[in-house]
């Protein structure tokens, strides 16, 4: 278990490195001097940039440069933001707990709704349930979830405070008079929609798998009944890729739901490297994009080992092979 | 051999006719094993099992109807929806304030945007937009994603480790974030934003493809070429690509419609299609603004993307089935 481990953190290794070079490469092909950026660009005398770009490294050959920059990185300095003045990690520090939160919102609806839809649809088999989940799966793949979210504004938000009914709050994280938790339905629902389709599509093409195996078919003819064999045995086979697709998922929404956040005005990570990209405030981009990947390649190593231990085959095939 | 084996039509039995019909005891001999193998006889019964599969799916012709449809209408709209429905793009000065945000009415089923233009008309001339962005970001994906995966399969050892993990690096970005940190390298524009997503979406197609080779390499036919004397990009081209594509085909036809939903977002978000291009993802981030006092304005363009990228899940879906491609999701 322990060389498993080992060896899947070795291979993070060239993957994170590759992102670095692939992000180093990226900011200095990017438009805009950065000099004349970092200097709010004044107009300098040639002296002068040359001792600004000397103060930064900015002179030295692009391999020495890279060199720095993962100094940089190994010490946690991930530069400052060139608007906001203050260091890019203080400022994702601040926002990381609202991105969190709406993720977490988003897992538990997908566990609950994409779990539970994709049993259902593999037990009733054919039956209008099962029509019902595997067409309304399909929708929902297909929807550009920003859309979503202002369909859902539009009717939650709005038309239902016009009707006089119990509506919810369309923007922001908190205000408005309501309470905070009320915020977070409808971005929680929105960040869900489209992983809690794919859930439920590989939990019903699983269990139906799975009931398929001898296993199963020894369980029933052992007279037990239709419950405690899809409980027992179907399931816990059942459910080890669902939990892995969900674990990645996690990893996915907590690289922050750019969309969604931006649609609800919502403070987290993905809005706020999208906002920086607009106001062109790269450190601040590339700093949350290496935060961004860092958060998760972890998540999904945890997901790999936490696979291997509950599924002992993937163990021992990766130690055999 | 057996009667019974000529009818099975099983392609790794070299040297058998696959189609009883073809198969003729005094000539068959004469011709060389690589032709009787090739993929002629048996691709042609393949594609016909797949289109009649196909035909019986009623969700895919309906994904197929629908596209036609799109596509019929978005390439003919230069011919009439200038004079039936308004211009796309030009503001009528003179009535813009009179017809600024009017509810859709029997001659203008979507009703007008803000500046007074048919929404109708927009949303047929972005149809064009999100298939050109659909196709084209496609094909340059399925273009990357064959050759690297077809050399990764094919060659192995320390390329293929390369390979994988550059296709590692590439999934590790948050997608939507790459694409915008790659519009902000390149410059926003038209080409660029199929430059940009089509990149992006090599990295699935060439590890899709890299397996299905995986598995199709592993088959007879393929030693049996090599030891006809066959050389690499022979083998390559003539036998393991036509089996192994299936799979990219399925791919595809689904990343057609991810490409339309990646497009649609980066223009909602700014840093996509240029204004005043009537592009869906663009009329949705104009409308967010009259939310409350004209949502006709983001009712339409959104259903146009619903409908559009439904319909290629659907046609993939349909096209796995008949295929009977296995897919991992």
């Amino acid at each position: 278990m322990l060389k498993y481990i080992m060896r899947r953190v070795f291979q993070m290794v060239p993957v994170f490195l590759g992102v670095t070079i692939l992000l180093f490469v990226l900011t200095v092909v990017l438009p805009g001097d950065p000099i004349a950026m970092r200097m709010g660009e004044r107009n300098m005398s040639e002296a002068q940039r040359a001792s600004i770009s000397k103060a930064l490294g900015l002179d030295k050959p692009l391999y020495a440069q890279y060199g720095d920059y993962l100094a940089r990185l190994s010490r946690g300095d991930l530069g400052e933001s060139s608007r906001a003045r203050r260091p890019v990690l203080q400022i994702f520090n601040e926002l990381y707990p609202n991105t969190v939160r709406l993720a977490l919102a988003a897992i538990v609806i997908e566990i609950i709704i994409g779990i539970g839809a994709g049993i259902i649809s593999a037990i009733k088999r054919y039956s209008f349930l099962d029509v019902l989940v595997t067409l309304s799966t399909s929708i929902l793949v297909s929807l550009p979830v920003f859309w979503l979210g202002l369909m859902m504004q539009l009717l939650f938000g709005i038309k239902f405070k016009e009707w006089g009914l119990p509506y919810l709050p369309v923007v922001n994280m908190t205000g408005g008079g309501m309470p905070d938790w009320t915020h977070m339905i409808m971005p929680a629902i929105v960040l869900a929609s489209v992983s809690t389709a794919y859930t439920a599509r590989i939990m019903r093409s699983q269990l139906l798998e799975v009931m398929n195996q001898d296993y199963i078919r020894t369980a029933q003819a052992k007279g037990l009944s239709n419950r405690a064999v899809i409980w027992k045995h179907g399931l816990k086979n059942a459910m080890i890729p669902v939990v892995t697709f969900i674990g990645l998922d996690l990893g996915a929404m907590m690289s922050g739901a750019i969309l969604t956040e931006t649609v609800f005005n919502w403070p987290g990570v993905g809005y706020t490297v999208y906002q920086s990209i607009l106001q062109r405030d790269w450190p601040v981009v590339m700093g949350g994009v290496i935060i961004i990947v860092f958060v998760v390649m972890v998540i999904n190593l945890l997901v790999d080992v936490s696979y291997a231990f509950l599924d002992p085959r993937i163990r021992y095939g990766s130690e055999a092979s | 051999m057996s009667p019974a084996d000529k009818n099975m039509g099983n392609p790794d039995h070299i040297g058998e006719a696959h189609n009883p019909e073809e198969f003729h005891p005094d000539g068959g001999m004469g011709t060389t094993p690589v032709a009787v193998i090739d993929s002629e006889a048996s691709s042609r019964t393949l594609l016909r099992d797949a289109i009649r599969r196909l035909r019986r799916n009623k969700l895919a012709i309906a994904a197929i109807i629908w596209i036609v449809i799109m596509v019929a209408v978005a390439l003919s709209a230069d011919l009439w929806v200038g004079s039936v429905l308004g211009d796309p793009i030009k503001i009528d000065t003179t009535q813009v304030v009179k017809q600024s945000l009017q509810t859709p009415t029997l001659a203008h089923p979507f009703g007008r945007d803000d500046l007074g233009r048919d929404i109708l008309a927009r949303v047929i001339y972005g149809a064009r937009i999100s298939l050109a962005v659909g196709v084209i970001a496609t094909a340059i994906s399925v273009f990357i994603g064959l050759i690297m995966g077809a050399l990764a399969a094919y060659y192995g050892g320390l390329l293929d480790s390369f390979v994988m993990r550059l296709t590692d690096v590439f999934l590790a970005f948050p997608y939507i974030l790459f694409a915008i940190a790659l519009i902000a390298v390149l410059g926003r524009g038209f080409v660029n934003i199929f430059i940009a997503i089509g990149l992006l979406g090599w990295p699935t197609i060439a590890r899709v493809f890299r397996s299905s080779i995986l598995q199709v390499k592993e088959n007879e036919y393929v030693d049996a070429a090599r030891a006809l004397g066959a050389g690499d990009v022979r083998i390559m081209a003539r036998h393991i690509m036509p089996n192994a594509v299936a799979p990219i085909i399925v791919y595809a036809t689904m990343s057609i419609g991810g490409a339309i939903l990646t497009e649609a977002a980066m223009s909602f978000l700014g840093v996509g299609i240029l204004q005043p291009t009537p592009a869906w993802g663009l009329m949705l981030s104009d409308a967010r603004g009259y939310i409350y006092n004209a949502p006709h304005l983001m009712i339409f363009p959104g259903l146009a993307i619903l409908t559009t990228v439904l319909a290629f899940v659907l046609l993939g879906d349909g096209l796995r089935d008949a295929l009977d491609v296995k897919m991992k999701d």
